[in-house]
């Protein structure tokens, strides 16, 4: 068990060295001078010089490469060339309303994918399924920009039930900031609300058919109980962790959303970063989410694993 | 008689895995009708030109923004272009963007998956740490930053939503021959003699089929939103040409002046990607050794 | 005993009454297009920056509607008579948020900063200063190389901002995160991408008109939303309404509106020179350019895009301002006139011609209805839309032959030309040159008087306007929408949101 774990922590660090130098790269071969771009409406070439030498960006690009690094091994992710704030300053304001929102999404995406997978699998075949089948696809087939616009219309400009934008942290209001994330937290966990459904499904098809259930019912047990005591809990366990996994989508899923609904988060600040060429940030801020959703990973098969020892081996 | 010719009726003859398939597919409405839209969609897209009622790129500066009346059905766009003809020309870029990026996803990533599960060790280690590094990355960054050092056109927007892809092909086609590789057939196939590629390309690259059929049919209905993402952010189809994710970009403006912009594209974009999905998932159940009939 | 008694548990009820009120805080919020990047006028480079810094960084001199300078820390200039001394008086009694005071030696600071720190995009805006003296505490001296007349236009916007310098000095290049200047309101808080918190200074010069106690700044780049919020009243004012939504805001109830047109323009820049690109028949006859000009229909772009809102343009600057050449008038589209130019000019119909845009809704419209025009007259016309930071860099490199660019405007005509066609200069994506005119522009911001640089211009306006390195399309419209519980709102060509002299209603 323990060998296991080494052995992937050991995986980790190669990947992640794979994902600075792919990040690292992808932005150097963007076309457009981040100097040129932070010089303003007047271009002063003198001033664009001064930048460059600033920022490293005369030096060869192996060289800027290692700079980064060092400096990302001391803890510092270097400096947001557009907002003249260290990196980390902007992850650690922003990572915490990115995360209010994928929890809550993720809290949606379980209340409407669990039900609707376990009602699918038990009812599979009737008009029940089919349901239940296109309400979860909704989610992962509607654009969650296209539904962020659509919803902004109707409860904010049409009813005027909800905010049609920004974020208040819930420990400054909490009643506000329930207001102002609901609708984005929706739009982000009905795509996963579908992922969810299908892990759900095919895992309690899968307990359904089991052996154990098979003896529960020949026990005599009342359908409920064997769908609720038996079945559930070991489908479950799987879908949670799977779920964990959903962090990735997530994150890409945010990018949008939090565009139209102005949310102060990750995906905003990485978006804006990379059409203003702020190196810094975008690189700065996929190393983090890379590192972590790798945890995840980790995490996920370990718990995975615990859960179910046959996998040990 | 000859021993080797099959004297059994045609109708008791074992169904292979495939018909097998089909024949469940048939028997799951869900699937079948997301299997008819995508047909139609096909159709749609191909006969455009006879279709549409007017021609998609035609400005008319006196009908601009227009509510949806019998001469325009869909209502008009902020240049007066019939929205109808637009939507119907963007079955199009949408259907190719789905299909085209799929489609340098599988041909880059199966062969590699195949390299990685049955090929020498190193190329495992480092085609699996080059796929874990790009699938922990936000996937709509990467493309987005593709598609930005690409330069904004369709065809960029497919290269990068491929490129981006490739890695769920990777990781899928190495996973099916991890678990064929070790099967009898397969290794009597490497005893007596036959190279690593034969054998990954007659005997594994078979059963990666259904998986991969499902796979790719999921992954199409992922590439339509990312493309329509894509022209959604600028990057991707260029105007005049008609895209259902740049004429939402085009319809943000004007929400409260007129909606009719925003929903018809946006419907297209959800009946497109609800098909898919919907025959994936059938796909993926007719497949599936554990169903019974 | 009685009375007093009474009237003592009358004050007492009262008190807290009286005190409630005291305390009740009046505070608006406004929201921008964006976020605006670092608040140190040395540093800054963004139009909606500059919005946030007219409420925490006063500047020597302001403008009014008519574009006319006017005192704001400063009270009065005089230029010499050969026009390389400026003389400005500063006006007494006047601190900063951190109770130092503005003397001389505070405004030679400021001007050095802006001219010399690194990384200052001032610099280019002042490089005819030679020479900052203090000539008494409240007088200082600005020695110029050559004359300059455009100097107090410049030192109405952030060349002209002062900052405290105790406050400068100590925090070096940080100062824009906590940014000291002496404006009507002293900066608190800033959560990027989220807000931006000021709140009134106690001690502030014209304290007298400056009622609102506390301003939000937030950031809302949708437009769409940034109205919703104004009509459900969580905003009270907005930024750049778009001109197409400006009929649904004047008919809701609550809400008012104040435009001008702006100091800038919106173009079509024209490779003449740079590259390979410049040598196909757009980038080499001025004939095909003036046919492109004469197929394109100024009017209708208005009407279509824009709902008739903007004003369309044929010069650097709007036909309102007093620097526009009346001779020259903005033309009327003659499909006729650009084809018989395409046949002296001998070209070969349709002619290409690879047109860059920026990558955003509007300018992408424009395109599209320029591409339509032009086609009639026997253009073909490619867009190709490009991400703003690529398109910079493709102009630099002359990878285009013709590109949307706006400019957000200065007050003096200087700023929206002088850069932009004078050989060489920074802004000159076309790499325009021609003696005349580099003659001509360096005439008028030599000059001080108005008829001398009207001269000037008239010549600079005459060959420009023939050669065509620019088509100047439109000038857009201020559009700012607030609530009407705020009272005395003025909007200023420069579409800067002003604060002093607004009042909350109720």
């Amino acid at each position: 068990m323990l060998a296991l774990v080494a052995r992937r922590l050991m995986q980790l660090v190669p990947t992640i060295i794979i994902v600075s130098m792919m990040i690292f790269g992808l932005q150097q071969l963007l076309p457009g001078d981040p100097a040129t771009i932070m010089a303003g409406e007047e271009r002063d070439p003198e001033v664009i010089e001064q930048i460059r030498k600033q920022y490293r960006l005369d030096q060869p690009i192996p060289l800027q490469y290692v700079y980064w690094i060092k400096g990302v091994v001391k803890g510092d992710l270097g400096e947001s060339m557009r907002l003249k704030e260290p990196v980390s300053r902007l992850v650690a304001q922003k990572l915490p309303v990115t995360l209010q929102l994928a929890a809550m999404a993720m809290l949606i995406a379980i209340l409407i994918g669990v039900p609707a997978g376990i009602v699918s699998a038990v009812k599979k075949d009737t008009p029940w399924d089919y349901i239940v089948n296109v309400i979860s696809l909704w989610g992962i087939s509607t654009p969650n920009f296209w539904l962020g616009i659509l919803m902004i219309f109707l409860f904010s400009v049409h009813l005027g039930w909800l905010p049609a934008s920004g974020y208040v942290s819930p420990f400054e209001n909490p009643w506000q900031s329930l207001k102002t994330t609901i609708m984005p937290a929706f739009v982000l966990g009905n795509s996963i609300a579908g992922v969810l459904m299908r892990h759900t499904r095919a895992a309690m098809l899968q307990a359904l058919s089991s052996d154990y259930v098979r003896t529960a019912r020949a026990k005599g047990l009342g359908e409920t109980r064997v769908i609720l005591a038996h079945a559930m809990r070991n489908a479950l366990t799987p879908v949670i962790t799977l779920g964990a996994l959903e962090f990735g989508t997530l994150l890409s899923g945010a990018v949008l959303t939090e565009q139209i609904f102005t949310i102060p988060g990750f995906g905003k600040l990485i978006v804006d970063a990379v059409f203003n060429r702020d190196y810094a940030v975008v690189q700065g801020v996929v190393l983090v989410t890379s590192a972590t959703y790798i945890l995840l990973n980790l995490l996920a098969d370990l718990g995975y694993i615990l859960v179910n020892p046959r996998l040990r081996t | 008689m000859s021993a080797g010719v099959s004297t059994l009726p045609a109708a008791s003859r074992p169904e292979t895995p495939m018909q097998r398939a089909w024949r469940r597919l048939k028997a799951r409405k869900a699937a079948m009708f997301g299997l008819v839209v995508i047909l139609a969609l096909v159709l749609i897209a191909i006969f455009a030109p006879l279709i549409a009622p007017f021609d998609p790129t035609r400005q008319s500066w006196a009908a601009v923004r227009k509510a949806p009346s019998a001469l325009h059905w869909f209502g008009t766009d902020e240049v007066g272009r019939d929205l109808l003809s637009r939507v119907i020309f963007g079955t199009r870029a949408s259907l190719a963007a789905g299909v085209v990026s799929v489609g340098i996803a599988v041909a880059l990533g199966v062969p590699l998956g195949l390299l990685a599960g049955y090929g020498p060790r190193w190329a495992d280690t480092v085609l699996s740490r080059i796929t874990d590094a790009m699938l922990a990355s936000p996937f709509l960054i990467l493309a987005i930053a593709l598609a930005a050092f690409l330069g904004p056109s369709l065809t960029n927007a497919m290269i990068a939503i491929g490129v981006t892809a490739t890695p769920i092909f990777i990781r899928l086609t190495r996973g099916q021959v991890m678990t064929v590789k070790v099967e009898d057939y397969v290794e009597s196939a490497r005893a007596v003699g036959n190279p690593r590629w034969r054998i990954a390309v007659k005997h594994i690259l078979p059963n990666v089929m259904p998986q991969l059929l499902v796979q790719i049919t999921l992954t199409i209905a992922m590439a339509v939103i990312a493309e329509a993402s894509l022209s959604f952010l600028g990057l991707g189809q260029q105007p005049p040409a008609p895209s259902w994710g740049s004429m939402l970009n085009s319809a943000q403006r004007f929400l409260t002046n007129a909606p009719w912009m925003a929903i018809w594209p946006g419907l297209a974009i959800f009946v497109t990607v609800l098909s898919f999905n919907l025959l994936g998932d059938g796909l993926r159940d007719a497949f599936d050794p554990r169903e019974r009939g | 005993m009685k009375a007093p008694l009474r009237l003592g548990l009358v004050a007492l009820l009262a008190a807290p009454l009286l005190a409630g009120t005291a305390l009740a805080q009046s505070s608006i919020r406004i929201g921008l297009a964006e976020d605006p990047d670092v608040l140190d006028p040395t540093l800054a480079r963004t139009y909606v920056g500059r919005i946030v810094f007219s409420s925490i960084c006063d500047k020597l001199f302001d403008i009014d509607e008519k574009l006319a300078v006017v005192p704001q820390l400063a009270l009065s200039h005089e230029t010499s008579a050969d026009g390389k001394t400026v003389t400005i008086k500063l006006r007494p009694g006047v601190k900063f948020h951190d109770g130092e005071p503005l003397d001389a030696e505070a405004a030679k600071f400021s001007l050095d900063r802006h001219r010399t720190m690194q990384g200052s995009f001032r610099r280019g805006e002042l490089s005819q200063i030679a020479a900052v003296e203090v000539v008494d505490p409240l007088t200082i001296k600005i020695q110029l190389k050559t004359p300059f007349s455009p100097l107090i236009a410049q030192l109405t916007d952030r060349s002209g901002m002062m900052v405290s310098p105790k406050a400068a000095k100590e925090a070096g290049d940080k100062f824009g995160q906590k940014p000291v200047c002496a404006g009507p309101y002293k900066f608190v808080e800033r959560v990027q991408q989220d807000r931006i918190v000021v709140e009134k200074f106690a001690d502030y010069w014209n304290k007298a008109n400056v009622s609102i106690d506390k301003i939000t700044y937030v950031p809302i780049a949708d437009s769409t939303v940034r109205l919703a919020n104004l009509k459900s009243g969580q905003l009270d004012l907005i930024e750049r309404a778009l001109a197409t939504d400006l009929k649904d805001i004047r008919s809701t109830a609550g809400l008012k509106v104040a435009t001008a047109y702006e100091l800038g323009y919106q173009g079509l820049t024209i490779n003449v020179g740079k590259g390979e690109a410049a040598k196909g028949p757009l980038g080499s006859d001025p004939r095909v350019r003036q046919a492109l000009e004469a197929a394109i229909d100024r009017e209708a772009i208005v009407q279509v895009v824009f709902n008739g809102e903007f004003k369309p343009g044929n010069q650097w600057i709007n036909p309102d301002n007093a620097f526009y050449q009346k001779s020259l008038p903005v033309p009327k589209r003659d499909i006729a006139k650009a084809k018989k130019l395409l046949a002296e000019a001998g070209v070969k119909t349709p002619v290409p011609v690879d047109l860059m845009v920026p990558n955003n809704p509007e300018t992408r419209q424009v395109a599209e209805v320029i591409q339509a025009m032009a086609a009639e007259a026997g253009f073909d016309i490619k867009i190709r839309v490009t991400e703003f930071a690529t398109s910079l860099k493709e102009a630099e490199a002359g990878n285009y032959q013709a590109y949307i660019l706006a400019w957000s405007g200065r007050t003096d005509p200087d700023g929206n030309i002088h850069s932009f066609a004078s050989t060489g200069a920074p802004n000159n994506y076309s790499a325009y040159s021609n003696a005349t005119v580099d003659a001509a522009l360096n005439e008028a911001r030599t000059k001080n008087g108005m008829p001398e640089r009207m001269a000037a211009y008239q010549k600079a306006a005459s060959q420009l306007l023939t050669d065509l390195p620019i088509v100047y399309l439109y000038h857009r419209l201020v559009i700012i929408a607030h609530r009407d519980r705020l009272e005395g709102y003025r909007q200023m060509p420069d579409g800067l949101v002003r604060v002093v002299g607004l009042k909350v209603k109720g």
